[in-house]
């Protein structure tokens, strides 16, 4: 469906899939943002297609935002181009991509009703009345605000006014849309019961879908292909869970891993890794790396408070920080000058202060190269 | 440093309530320990912050006591109470330094300056913020602000108690967990009595060696948070204490055991009673596919990397289950088979069943 609009209009890159329209794919070609000089976002080139989420990871200030923004139109990039739809979008004011966006902070009229607020789009646009009525009468059934209609926002739980500003985005045809991080401010039952019904909401309307999160673990529940971003930079993209298990780097492993992922040098010496005083065989896909030092990467839930089977290695150190989610739970601890952190299933009674024996199972370990590379990853890994 | 009492505790914001939704706490029966580090569990509206201001004394309850070491309180203006709040935001003084800040409690009640010297820097050290002191406190990020708030709530020693109300809101998700168990170990030190009010089951299993979980202005479970977990009393608790939350499954009883959908579950231990509503509590991570059980349709499943959550359907109860190993396709028909020392049942929302032999 592209119109006349500004750079070619044809589409490029590899046939598309569908056979009612060009590629919807939202494409950035060696995008820069520079703000006063100072790199914001370094030469990103990426495509986003329909189906399934595309998520945007990384910690405050890795650039989600700002890589929104320039997707969005609500800022230019330095150097690059943005092409939708098959064509150049770059110079594109918002208002003329079909797009919607939803922040972190509910941003409704609080003045407007909910059903006005989710017509506000449409209205803008000229859209007659009664065909606004239904749009809106069908987003908001989607949403589950049928009830709500006649309300102001503020009269709405926080669910309930993040739905309206979802019921906003969905309701104008946008071929992308952006939500940046909408659960960061909602209480953790609602974020998980939107997280659980956003798939479904969003997830077959063909159109774009790109979601930023902080939250290692929002990203692998909502699937899809995600993009690590650390300090402006994409160090990997990819399906959500094969990255996950195949990190390229250290970079990516660190953003791609909550509790922290557990690092520390090591020294391959023939069969065995050596740190400090402890070290094991080395699982068979490490047996093939040159002798001299590492970098070992373990995930917490790696390291297990209770002894798994086969090949471990005991790690015993004082419990410096523990902390219990609602199922889970983590342990810091330290031996020598390397912390450790494991996260185990179900409430442990670690004592901060005390001794605990741990357990690491060697399979599970990535080697990183000096560079930074991954030069193995454990047996274990599947997938 | 109190132990803490409320005595048949019950408020309403309504000037003649009648029916028991008038009232935003429905009667309060508590002891705290001197010197327990406690939380207030909840969702908003759940009556947590009523409790907490009617135990700092900003609210005056309907009906009941609360009592201070034995003491009658109830009637006594916040200032008499002597007692520490730490709100949502920060509360300080822009223009002194993190040094004055701190100290000001304590000034304000005459400690000597040597002994204010001392306090403010143990509290600055445990809140490493000791190489602040002399910073004014208008150039601080929003999180040492916020930390500098927690620090004028615990500078002062003589305090009956602690109040947190939130405190982690305005802190940055990457400081959150730090600051959590930062607040763990300071009262593992100071050992004053702690109450701390969130609706964050992590904020709260964390912190708190005792949890209070409240709902609809009801209590609706205290205990450690191995207790919350393993087993929930209501099934309240069930649902907001871990994710995914305990699987609530509406069913009938037939002998000692439940039937949901015509399949028969066997239960931890004997049914002690049965009310107008039966469910089957059992949380996901006690749910396993097999080749015999409850059948149920795959909606949706998600490699976490620790474990597979897989969304199942039977009829219209969704049922989760936490597994190890690969995720099933949507659509596929499983299984589901329920751990029997792990399944509960609830008659009205409350549990029913004994706890079987270990």
């Amino acid at each position: 469906m592209p119109g006349p609009g500004v750079g070619p209009s044809l589409p490029c890159g590899p046939p598309t899939p569908h056979s009612w329209g060009p590629a919807m794919t939202l494409e950035l070609k060696a995008v820069t943002k520079k703000v006063g000089g100072e790199p914001h976002i370094y030469e990103t080139s990426l495509t986003f297609e329909v189906g399934g989420f595309n998520i945007l990871l990384g910690a405050t200030n890795a650039g989600k935002s700002t890589l929104i923004k320039l997707m969005a139109g609500l800022e230019r990039p330095s150097s690059g181009e943005i092409w939708a739809e098959g064509r150049n979008v770059t110079g594109l004011n918002p208002q003329k991509r079909r797009i919607a966006l939803v922040h972190q902070f509910f941003v409704n009229y609080p003045h407007m009703s909910v059903f006005d607020n989710i017509a506000s789009p449409l209205r803008v646009q000229g859209m007659p009345e009664d065909e606004v009525k239904t749009r809106v009468q069908e987003a908001a059934d989607i949403l589950k605000l049928g009830p709500m209609l006649a309300r102001r926002p503020q009269e709405l739980s926080g669910g309930q006014q993040q739905r309206t500003a979802l019921a906003r985005a969905i309701v104008k045809d946008a071929t992308a849309i952006f939500l940046d991080e909408p659960l960061a401010n909602l209480d953790y039952k609602l974020r998980e019961e939107l997280r659980d019904q956003l798939p479904e909401l969003l997830g077959d309307r063909g159109t774009v879908v790109v979601y930023a999160t902080s939250e290692p673990t929002e990203a692998l529940l909502l699937g899809g292909h995600t993009a690590l971003l650390h300090e402006g930079r994409v160090s990997q993209f990819g399906p959500t869970t094969a990255i996950y298990r195949a990190p390229a780097d250290l970079t990516s492993a660190r953003v791609f891993s909550d509790p922290p992922i557990n690092l520390a040098e090591v020294e391959k010496k023939g069969d065995r890794m050596h740190l400090g005083a402890l070290h094991w065989q080395v699982a068979a896909e490490a047996a093939a790396l040159r002798d001299g030092p590492y970098t070992m990467g373990i995930r917490p839930h790696h390291i297990t408070p209770t002894e798994p089977e086969g090949d471990t290695v005991r790690i015993t150190g004082d419990v410096q920080i523990t902390e219990l989610s609602g199922s889970e739970s983590v342990a810091h601890f330290a031996v020598g000058p390397t912390s450790w952190v494991s996260l185990a299933a179900g409430i442990h009674p670690y004592r901060v202060g005390e001794a605990h024996d741990f357990f690491m199972v060697p399979g599970h370990c990535y080697y990183f190269a000096p560079d930074g590379a991954l030069a193995a990853r454990g047996r274990l890994h599947h997938g | 440093m109190a132990k803490i009492g409320l005595d048949k505790l019950r408020h309403s914001y309504l000037p003649t309530p009648k029916a028991p939704e008038d009232y935003a706490l429905k009667e309060i029966d508590l002891e705290w320990t001197d010197g327990g580090a406690y939380a207030l569990l909840g969702p908003s509206g759940c009556g947590k912050s009523t409790l907490l201001n009617i135990i700092s004394g900003l609210l005056t309850p309907s009906e009941g006591r609360i009592l201070f070491d034995g003491a009658d309180v109830t009637d006594l203006p916040p200032d008499k109470r002597n007692i520490a709040q730490v709100f949502q935001f920060p509360v300080i003084y822009d223009t002194m330094t993190v040094y004055d800040n701190l100290a000001f409690p304590l000034r304000n009640r005459g400690v000597e300056e040597t002994r204010v010297d001392a306090r403010v820097r143990e509290i600055a050290t445990m809140l490493e913020l000791e190489d602040r002191l002399t910073t004014r406190a208008a150039n601080l990020t929003p999180d040492n602000k916020q930390k500098i708030s927690m620090g004028r709530g615990l500078v002062r020693d003589d305090v009956n108690v602690i109040m947190f109300d939130e405190p982690l809101t305005v802190i940055d998700p990457e400081l959150k967990w730090k600051l959590r168990s930062k607040l763990k170990e300071l009262h593992q030190r100071i050992e004053v009595t702690m109450i701390y009010v969130t609706h964050d089951q992590t904020e709260a299993l964390t912190f708190a060696d005792q949890v209070v979980v409240m709902q609809d202005g009801v209590i609706v479970q205290i205990g450690t948070p191995e207790e919350l977990f393993e087993r929930p009393r209501h099934t309240f608790v069930g649902h907001f204490i871990g994710s995914p939350g305990m699987n609530i499954l509406p069913c009938e009883v037939q002998g000692a055991r439940a039937a949901f959908r015509g399949a028969l579950v066997a239960l931890e231990g004997p049914i002690e009673r049965i009310g107008t509503r039966t469910e089957i509590g059992i949380r996901p991570e006690y749910v396993r596919l097999a080749a015999d059980g409850i059948p149920a349709t795959v909606r949706k499943a998600a490699d976490i990397g620790r474990h597979t959550v897989v969304e199942a359907v039977a009829g219209e109860t969704v049922i989760n289950a936490i597994i190890a190993g690969p995720p099933p396709e949507r659509g596929t028909e499983v299984h589901l088979a329920l751990e029997p020392r792990q399944t509960r049942l609830y008659a009205d929302g409350w549990i029913a069943t004994e706890a079987g032999a270990p």
